[in-house]
């Protein structure tokens, strides 16, 4: 999921899944298959540790070198009622040898840790797949409870796929009687087990969770201990066993990725580190107010490990006091920040239209989750785009940055406090739970190439009175940018009141004058109107495309993979993916206005189509989908021919 | 029963330490804005606003140092009237945005000016929090036990059966007693005083000022449009003897026409039936047991005790004073110390080291 404009050369992002490229060498008396690409998904209970398990078989792949996209999939509850539908976690992972863009439609390989796993998942699992299923938990109860009337083991309904059955559970508990614990106990490290089994299928290196488990439970070594031998049995079982007659190798990204030192990394660590990042950029001290709600409380875990960096959290009483303690650390003059999801936002209206008023410097990050009230908390959606857009009272304008990749937070981030240092006002990232716990390979950045973000803090009179004596006036704009000067407290000569109050251009001062008020809400508007932002670059390889598509924030990977698939099924189109909603790109209605056709894939009802019709009378094309789940590519590449052939 | 009380300290402004101190002589005009004062002619805010200009230059701290954080109300006009750092926020939420001035920047006097409404209503939240917290600010709460700038409706300290525009056949809901709940939020610092008391206030300030944490000032305040009089039986000579317990720490709880000892013929002493306190006549039953003011006491029992014996309808016996005021961490200084012991654990922050985790991998082009 490299942040490149596809090329001719590129293959498409929908080449046969599993094609086999060249017959490997059957070493150990085993075939190794070579395969550009894999689609893995990992599901069982929320207890089993899928997503620890998806993490660590990441890791691995992560450094080993493929180009990969992950999609975790949890529910809201801590722990569902075991073996149940609605207590399925799972965590999809895809990587391949070659640049890739999204967490992939459908697997190819399903392990599935108990019938309801099982049921789940099946649905997304195209025939000809494999499955690898713990038979262990296919007993009556737990498939009565799931409404398997017959084990669909035994019963032919999975005749289409190729099914590994593996008795993971007892296997787990056999290779780890030598450590004498309960039944219970050992049965926890099934999920270890497994990957084991699929590090062996797929050839991953297994030192990083060796060292990671060691590390994990380094107060508990005999934990740690039978959680490695758990994995070493399930990589020895599938080089045994007969029924893994091959394994898999996908070779390592190289040329996806141009020269440089790489990472995995998740949305959130991203957005996280770019924070920190901007901070000492910007040579601010980082202030975050915020209170706990998914998905964005891993920022403040995160931020709360870099108090060394000068990094201060608070973890406030409600959602209002997290923006209120961030304000007022802003008018101190750190680099105040923010961070809740859309609820939350729902909360810091109020003071989000006081920043506005104040016109201080403020990140406001919004990692969405499906809506409305409280919605869908762990699964994604673009749905607050119109409550950033306009979700206050007023005229109250605020600038929003979207990223567009989980890497892509970092740089997202940075770009929001250079708005929002340059220009004094609150800035919306609008992140969401699909970038936010998916990951990708990043290409760590060089200190030295971020941008410069300091700022100047007003330390004198900037105003001439008419009697020639010197003033201070914390409303007289600067002429390029019109950001008004930040002065601090602290600042001798400088003192000045400022409020949510109707202020006097220049002073200040309170004031309820028609012809100001009139002045200062058109002034507030033109400031952030005038925000510089970089003009669409146009992915338009032939030059003679008709439909254009355009998105924003994450659903860059599905739609640009769409793209490819739709150029490799020999048809012509145009792409732009905006990072800036706000303002928009100068050159975007010029953009629009060249394709007869424009395409705007959302995962809401249409917020950013509205806002492209509203503000350039285009006929924008509205596709949407509100599932909580990412756009899938092989279906939007069809919305688009479509759109094209209309 | 005798009980020791500890001496009041020096007037040692541990509170500000960090705080710059102006390089001259400060006065009370140094403190005034160049902006009208807009409150309604006789309001009680003007009486704290010349109380509080008039205080500052004893701090003799820079002053733009200090800062002023207030909400929304008829009070939180207040910073645009005081020449230093100053914020009109929004409704409830001062201490929130005061809590991430002060625990940011430790070199600043962070003051809240708040209302009854803006404080105990729509802030409510927010202001137990900062009690809890015990973060650097000094919170002056003005209470009028009215809603005067939306013209007259019952405030949540208002007595039970107000008749106001809202209330028409009275108000329903029983009031707050701004003491007793800062007490029960964990406030490290609790007083009370009236604005026409320029002295009391003053004394108040003065010790609020000094003290680590949070410190909460509730201020009886007249509004003479809405509800006037309010507090006319504690400003009263005659009827504030018998409402008005002034309390000092390490003096006698005494109050009421002078006995023949000159201090109060009545006195708060502890029911031993009950553990509560009561008021007792000390001409019939003696000085003994009279219990000696103790702001500093660990427990808050005995100060929530005296915050009850204020009768919310009549306010007789009213307690005015510091009634509590005890050391604990201050919430900033924690947040800072927690600081440099990350730096001291692990070293200055190393952005590249950061960046790059543990887990890389190269590609060589």
């Amino acid at each position: 999921m490299t942040s490149q404009v596809s090329s001719p050369a590129e293959k498409t992002d929908g080449a046969l899944v599993g094609e086999q490229r060249a017959p490997g060498d059957g070493g150990e008396g085993k075939e190794v298959r070579r395969l550009d690409r894999v689609i893995i998904r990992f599901a069982g209970d929320s207890g089993d540790g899928m997503q620890l398990t998806g993490d660590r078989f990441t890791s691995e792949t992560a450094s080993f070198g493929n180009d990969l996209s992950t999609l975790p999939n949890f529910p809201a509850e801590i722990r569902a009622p075991a073996g149940t539908l609605p207590g399925v976690s799972s965590f999809q992972l895809h990587f391949a040898d070659h640049d890739i863009l999204t967490p992939g439609d459908a697997p190819n390989v399903l392990v599935a840790m108990n019938p309801a796993a099982l049921k789940a998942n099946i649905g997304d699992v195209p025939r000809g797949a494999e499955i690898i299923v713990n038979t262990d938990e296919f007993t009556k109860r737990p498939m009565a409870k799931v409404g398997y009337a017959t084990s669909p083991l035994e019963d032919g309904s999975l005749e289409a796929y190729n099914v590994h059955p593996v008795p993971l559970t007892t296997l787990t508990i056999e290779a780890l009687k030598e450590f004498g614990l309960s039944r219970k106990e050992a049965e926890r490290s099934k999920n270890m087990f497994a990957l084991g089994l699929l590090s062996w299928m797929y050839h991953r290196p297994t030192e990083g969770t060796e060292k990671f488990l060691r590390a994990k439970f380094a107060k508990k070594p005999d934990i740690a201990e039978a959680n490695v031998t758990a994995f070493r049995a399930g990589w020895n079982f599938g080089e045994t066993t007969e029924d893994f007659a091959t394994s898999y190798e996908v070779a390592p990204a190289t040329k996806a990725f141009p020269t440089g030192t790489y990472r995995n990394i998740s949305g959130n660590l991203a957005l996280s580190y770019g924070l920190v990042a901007a901070s000492k950029q910007a040579d601010l001290p980082l202030y975050l107010g915020s209170y706990p709600i998914t998905p964005a409380s891993d920022i403040l875990h995160e931020l709360s490990k870099h108090k060394n960096f000068g990094v201060r959290t608070f973890q406030a009483e409600d959602e209002i006091a997290g923006i209120g303690a961030a304000l007022g650390a802003a008018f101190g003059g750190s680099l105040a920040v923010t961070t809740t999801s859309g609820p939350g936002v729902a909360l810091k209206s109020e003071t989000i239209g006081l920043a506005v008023s104040l016109e201080l410097p403020l990140l406001i990050v919004d990692i969405q989750r499906g809506g409305p009230s409280t919605g869908l908390p762990t699964k994604t959606e673009q749905a607050d785009l119109l409550q950033a857009m306009y979700g206050r009272n007023g005229e109250a304008p605020v600038p929003i940055v979207a990223p567009k990749t989980p890497a892509d937070c970092f740089d997202a981030a940075l770009d929001a406090a250079r708005i929002a240092l340059t220009y004094r006002t609150p800035v919306f990232l609008l992140s969401d739970g699909y970038l936010a716990n998916g990951s990708e390979p990043w290409r760590i950045p060089e200190v030295d190439e971020l941008p410069d973000l300091r700022v100047q803090f007003a330390s004198g009179p900037n105003h001439e009175l008419a009697d020639g004596t010197e003033a201070f006036w914390p409303y007289k704009r600067d002429e390029r940018t019109l950001a008004r000067p930040w002065a601090i407290p602290g600042t001798p000569g400088l003192e000045h009141r400022i409020g949510g109050i109707e202020k006097q251009d220049g002073t200040g001062n309170i004031s309820y004058d028609p012809a100001n008020h009139d002045f200062m809400v058109r002034t507030r508007q033109a400031k952030i109107d005038g925000i510089e932002v970089p003009d669409l670059e146009v992915d338009d390889l032939s030059g003679e495309a008709n439909t254009l598509v355009v998105g924003w924030g994450s659903t860059y990977g599905p739609i640009t993979a769409a793209v490819r698939r739709v150029r490799g099924a020999g048809e012509r189109i145009a792409q732009v993916h905006l990072r800036h909603l706000n303002p928009f790109p100068r050159n975007l209605g010029e953009v629009l206005r060249r394709y007869d056709k424009v395409v705007v894939p959302e995962m809401n009802l249409g917020q950013l189509s509205t806002l492209l019709r509203a503000k350039y009378l285009v006929d924008a094309r509205s596709h949407t989908q509100v599932s909580g789940m990412p756009f899938k590519a092989e279906q939007l590449a069809e919305v688009l021919k479509e759109a094209i052939n209309d | 029963m005798t009980e020791t009380i500890p001496e009041e300290k020096p007037a040692q402004i541990e509170a500000l330490s960090l705080v710059p101190k102006a390089e001259a002589k400060q006065s009370m005009k140094d403190f005034k804005s160049d902006q009208e004062v807009r409150w309604c002619p006789g309001c009680g805010d003007y009486a704290v606003l010349a109380a509080v200009q008039g205080f500052m230059p004893e701090l003799g701290l820079a002053k733009e140092n200090i800062v002023f954080v207030s909400g929304i109300g008829c009070s939180s006009r207040f910073p645009y009237y005081m020449n230093t750092y100053g914020m009109h926020s929004i409704h409830g939420r001062a201490p929130a945005i005061a809590t991430g001035l002060a625990s940011s920047r430790r070199d600043l006097s962070v003051w809240v000016v708040t209302g009854d409404g803006d404080a105990l209503s729509i802030g409510g939240n927010h202001l137990i929090h900062a009690l809890r917290r015990n973060v650097n600010l000094k919170i002056l709460l003005f209470n009028n036990r009215i809603y005067g700038l939306t013209k007259g409706q019952y405030s949540p300290t208002s007595e039970l059966g107000k008749i106001t525009k809202s209330t028409p056949m009275g108000s329903l809901d029983a009031p707050f007693n701004p003491v007793s709940l800062a007490l029960g939020a964990e406030a490290s610092f609790v007083a009370r005083t009236v604005d026409s008391d320029r002295k009391h206030l003053t004394s108040v300030l003065r010790a609020a000022a000094a003290h680590p944490g949070t410190a909460l000032v509730e201020i009886y305040q007249n509004c003479n449009i809405f509800n006037d009089g309010a507090f006319e039986v504690l400003k009263d000579k005659d009827q504030a003897l018998e409402a008005v317990i002034r309390l000092e720490h390490g003096e006698p709880i005494r109050f009421g026409a002078p006995a023949p000892d000159g201090l109060g013929s009545k006195g708060v002493v502890r029911d031993p039936a009950t553990g509560d306190l009561k008021v007792i006549d000390v001409l019939e039953e003696g000085t003994d047991g009279v219990l000696v003011h103790d702001a500093h006491a660990a427990s808050p029992t005995t100060a929530f005790a005296l915050s009850r014996l204020a009768d919310p309808e009549t306010l007789h016996r009213t307690p005015i004073g510091v009634l509590r005021n005890v050391e604990r961490p201050v919430y900033d200084t924690l947040m800072s110390d927690q600081l440099d012991s990350a730096v001291e654990q692990k070293g200055k922050g190393d952005l590249a080291a950061l960046l790059a985790g543990n887990d890389t991998w190269t590609v060589v082009g």
